[in-house]
């Protein structure tokens, strides 16, 4: 899929014109709240860069990240998107498949070598070898240092492979883990969500092309432009919570109200993402909106907080056999000392009569 | 595993813990003691031993009369934490659900505004608590680590809450983590500090109450 051209020839090919782009670019820069000079200055570098090449490994996924991004949502953006990268491997959309698809890659990685973008979308296997995830006969964790060798930065697409997400979670069978617990050496960008926001991957590999540089990141390596906001802050429902009006099930009549969900479990004040700003299929809606409570999907181990519905005010231990044990120890540990107190009182008695 | 998830989980369970095993310690402990035997009659008129103990608790929600010139800040500045934290505990709508997770009863909570203007009120007369504390010479006499740990647990929690539900400063999830552990903290002091009074003083007031009422003091 690598060829010659620049952006800015390709998309002449394809008859999208320079004031296409430069909205584009515009879009781009309003999402991520770039300066307003931004625009003009990422379509010129745009149309005058090589398609990136984009190197894209499947591991322990279930491919709702690609359906994610294959779903972004104006056609022609996504069409777009597929102007801007040369997307060289990518064993759910790519045409060839076995060893003509490994062959695609070893050759992208060999006329890239540097300049590549390496996205990963997944968790990597690390039990018993890895056995539990192979692709040609390797395993994930190859795979995934071979390509991370001279890849310019890194991508990781989704949960999984930003921070071991549902494989990960107890009892993690396969000994999953997220990309940076093997990769050390080149910088991670992780783009979170089960699955992440369509626009937040594109927009993060346009930056990535417009400025050469990495965008800035959290204290987590997300891009801040879309993980910069906590979904509780810029939730629509919002006021219902500074009132106290919650939703007491989904049912009642606060949730026909719309009122707050902190109650039925939102993990909206804990969780940064794009989710209450961008929203969902095309900006329609999000979780929230549809009367769901945010899971916290693009935070780390957010299958393995207590469920989902409990309240983020809860206690999340089992607590019968531990208020048991306390209640008994406490009331053992008084009654045991009321005896002793009684034992003096009674040896006093018995020696002040002797 | 986060602060918060640790704050959520194993710091809570200990607390807990703690607490209750410290608090029915010292309860039980009290209750089952030997009492002294009384050989005195009692007098004709002193009524019911449960008359006299709630007389006793009543009679010391305020002052004697010699006592209210010299006690009226500390009966203010009393009231005004006590009815300011009550209003935060249990009105806050998070706290409502935390209450009924734990004990499954709930009610219906308070505006955040509300709940703001109390913990503001409570966090100051915990401060102009201290200060008296600093400055009267009598009471800083008497003072010992006791008093000064059980307010610092105490003002913790409404600081940590003040910040986390008006996000003051830093994240909401560092913020909330704070909050809980200062909380589990406040719980763990609980039954060996001054904050065993809110137990003890049931126990104590009556006490004196019956006490008084067997021999014919009025009160």
């Amino acid at each position: 899929m690598s060829d010659h051209l620049t952006i800015g020839e390709h998309l002449s090919q394809r008859g999208i014109s320079r004031r296409s782009l430069l909205k584009y670019t515009t879009w781009l820069a309003s999402l991520m709240a770039l300066p307003p000079t931004a625009p003009r200055a990422m379509a010129q570098a745009l149309a005058a860069a090589k398609r990136q090449s984009v190197i894209w490994l499947s591991f322990q996924e279930c491919t709702g990240c690609t359906e994610s991004i294959t779903r972004s949502f104006s056609p022609s953006l996504e069409e777009l998107i597929f102007d801007l990268i040369s997307l060289d491997y990518h064993e759910t959309l790519m045409a060839v498949s076995g060893q003509a698809a490994e062959v695609a890659r070893q050759k992208a990685m060999e006329e890239n070598k540097g300049k590549y973008v390496l996205v990963v979308d997944g968790s990597i296997s690390t039990r018993d070898d890895g056995v539990y995830s192979v692709i040609g006969g390797k395993s994930n964790r190859e795979t995934l240092i071979e390509c991370a060798k001279d890849a310019f930065a890194i991508i990781t697409v989704g949960t999984c492979s930003a921070y071991g997400g549902i494989p990960m979670a107890k009892p993690n069978p396969t000994g999953a883990v997220p990309v940076s617990d093997i990769i050390k050496d080149k910088p991670i960008i992780n783009i979170p969500g089960c699955p992440p926001i369509a626009e937040a991957i594109t927009g993060t590999v346009a930056y990535i092309i417009t400025f050469g540089k990495l965008p800035e990141l959290d204290e987590r390596g997300r891009p801040k432009p879309f993980f910069g906001d906590n979904i509780h802050d810029r939730c629509y429902r919002r006021p219902f919570y500074e009132r106290g009006q919650f939703a007491k099930s989904f049912d009642d009549e606060g949730a026909r109200n719309g009122w707050c969900l902190f109650e039925v479990g939102c993990k909206g004040p804990v969780t940064y993402n794009a989710c209450a700003t961008l929203k969902w299929n095309g900006g329609t809606s999000f979780p929230i909106q549809s009367g769901h409570g945010c899971l916290g999907c693009s935070e780390p181990g957010f299958w393995d907080k207590g469920s989902f519905y409990a309240p983020l005010a809860a206690w999340t231990d089992k607590r019968a056999a531990l208020i048991g044990g306390a209640v008994a120890a406490g009331v053992a540990a008084g009654a045991a000392s009321a005896l002793l107190a009684r034992k003096r009182k009674n040896q006093a008695i018995k020696e002040k009569q002797s | 595993m986060t602060l918060l998830d640790f704050a959520r989980g194993p710091a809570l369970s200990i607390a807990f813990a703690v607490f209750l095993i410290g608090v029915l310690w010292r309860l039980f402990s009290l209750v089952l003691l030997p009492k002294a035997s009384d050989n005195s009659p009692a007098r004709a008129d002193s009524g019911s031993a449960f008359g006299q103990g709630l007389r006793g608790f009543w009679r010391h929600m305020w002052p004697a009369d010699p006592y209210l010139k010299s006690s009226v800040f500390a009966l203010v500045n009393g009231y005004a934490f006590h009815l300011g934290l009550a209003i935060v505990v249990f009105g806050l709508a998070q706290h409502i659900q935390f209450i009924k997770d734990v004990f499954g009863i709930s009610w219906p909570g308070l505006p955040t505004g509300v709940i703001t203007l109390a913990a503001i009120v409570t966090l100051a007369s915990l401060v102009g608590a201290l200060v008296r504390r600093l400055t009267n010479p009598v009471l800083k006499l008497i003072s010992t680590g006791n008093d000064y740990i059980t307010w610092l647990v105490t003002v913790l929690p409404v600081i940590t809450g003040i910040m986390t539900i008006n996000h003051l400063w830093l994240r909401y999830e560092t913020l909330l983590a704070l909050h809980i552990l200062s909380f589990a903290l406040m719980l763990v002091w609980f039954p060996f500090g001054k904050l065993m009074h809110a137990f003890l003083v049931f126990l104590t007031r009556s006490r004196t109450g019956v006490v008084y009422g067997r021999r014919g003091v009025k009160i």
